[in-house]
């Protein structure tokens, strides 16, 4: 079973040379940790910047330079200012080319839930329902299961949704998923983690064909 | 030059009225129009329906005007990290219009510009898209998301000049530049006035014409949210 740092390495490696990414708030986050350097990324981030970098030294924060999660960052050589509009542009224009985010649930069909728990917690959908309407590649990073112990991979959502048919891979603390046609693939299964386990823990309609291999970090 | 210069935030927010629509930049805290939002609390106008991207923390930014219950609705995309937000939410004292990051800004950036809509793929076929018109367009569904009419806009750039020029600084500039010239007034505070001719032409990010008033903000505290910071080594 991986940690949210574990999620984070193995979907590092779905990231590709050249590519412009906004990550989530959450483990997506942490992808940047682990992208290799000997590749050209650079991360968008909706508030307005392209070319984020680290976080800054002590003593170097400044609050005019944040991220999507209102955390001080820095920037990197070569990076962008923008205002709100330009930077979903970006997004809706589908000039980014990989999103990454957490999610509540995820249903068979693509279709996902992570801005609402009717009558318990608003927080809103941010830029999730823009990002996810338009990216052709959204990557899911998130826990297998809730707190609670119940499959967040499921046949159908029951949370508002943020976005229809969008999702096409899912990469949790014990498997890794690909969503198509006719429900769940699975594609590697996490260190220590069976299938049968994977099967248990998942709601949703899950296809295994073949042997399905140990993730690879 | 035509000169949008007033003296102070007083000056800058007359016509101010109870059950007014008012557009504020910022997200989070950045790029926050600080003092209009501290006259806004001593004015204790009530009623106000305020469209921002976040509702402030609790005791700062559009909290402030939270804790005094002088917001009547909230048209936001993100309210998070504000508890008395979500209490007012839940019990049901004040109305809230949550919608995508991105179409809050082309409703502001359709009131500028002269659209009075626009097609966003965003929300579809989601509670978001409950009772709007919707439109194919190649294959891919679509939502009308109308322009935003506002009577105020409270801007916070970084440096500007009497002309009403205005420069934006990091992250600070989110919204700002898309809600100003969006509604009937467009307030501009900045933390530097320089004298006019003194910014380069080419660097103007919002040139004065989008700017009503443009006052120098008295005070500024840029909080900082999410302090996060690397070791060295």
């Amino acid at each position: 079973m991986l940690d949210k740092n574990g999620i984070a390495k193995r979907i590092a490696k779905e990231v590709q040379d050249g590519y412009y990414v906004n990550l989530g708030i959450g483990i997506p986050t942490l992808v940047a940790n682990y992208v290799r350097d000997d590749i050209e990324v650079e991360f968008q981030s909706e508030n307005g910047v392209l070319g984020m970098g680290p976080f800054p030294f002590e003593g170097e924060e400044d609050a005019d330079i944040i991220n999507a999660g209102k955390q001080t960052i820095t920037t990197l050589p070569g990076a962008s200012f923008f205002d709100s509009a330009m930077s979903f542009s970006m997004i809706r224009g589908q000039h980014v080319d990989l999103t990454i985010l957490g999610a509540m649930e995820v249903a068979e069909n693509g279709d996902i839930a992570n801005w609402k728990i009717p009558g318990k917690m608003v927080k809103g959908m941010g830029g999730a329902m823009d990002l996810v309407a338009s990216a052709e590649n959204i990557i899911v990073a998130m826990m297998h299961t809730n707190r609670a112990g119940a499959s967040k991979l499921l046949k159908t959502c029951s949370l508002p949704l943020t976005g229809v048919g969008c999702v096409k891979k899912i990469v949790t603390n014990m498997a890794v998923i690909e969503v198509t046609d006719k429900g769940f693939k699975l594609l590697e299964r996490a260190p220590g983690v069976s299938v049968e386990d994977i099967k248990n823990a998942t709601d949703g309609y899950l296809i295994v064909e073949g042997e399905i291999k140990e993730m690879e970090f | 030059m035509i000169s949008k210069k007033v003296a102070n935030v007083t000056e800058a927010l007359q016509g101010v009225k109870d059950n007014m629509t008012f557009m504020f930049g910022g997200f989070g805290l950045s790029g926050i129009p600080e003092n209009a939002i501290a006259e806004l609390v001593k004015l204790n106008v009530k009623g106000l329906t305020c469209i921002s991207n976040n509702a402030g923390v609790d005791d700062f930014g559009l909290g402030l005007l939270l804790q005094q219950k002088q917001i009547n609705k909230m048209i936001s995309s993100y309210v998070g990290e504000n508890d008395e937000f979500e209490r007012q939410m839940l019990s049901g004292e004040l109305d809230v219009e949550l919608i995508p990051q991105g179409t809050l800004a082309e409703r502001c950036r359709a009131a500028q510009a002269g659209f009075p809509a626009i097609y966003t793929p965003a929300g579809y076929g989601t509670e978001v898209a409950e009772g709007k018109e919707t439109r194919e367009f190649d294959g891919k569904m679509y939502v009308l998301e109308h322009a935003f009419k506002a009577d105020f806009a409270f801007i916070k750039a970084w440096k500007g000049d009497a002309a009403g020029n205005l420069i934006f600084k990091g992250t600070a500039r989110n919204f700002n530049p898309n809600m100003c010239g969006a509604a009937k007034i467009n307030v501009a505070e900045v933390e530097e006035l320089v004298s006019v001719g003194e910014l380069d032409p080419n660097q103007i990010h919002i040139p004065g014409i989008f700017v009503q008033r443009i006052f120098k903000g008295a005070h500024y505290e840029k909080r900082i949210e999410q302090r996060t910071v690397r070791q060295k080594n």
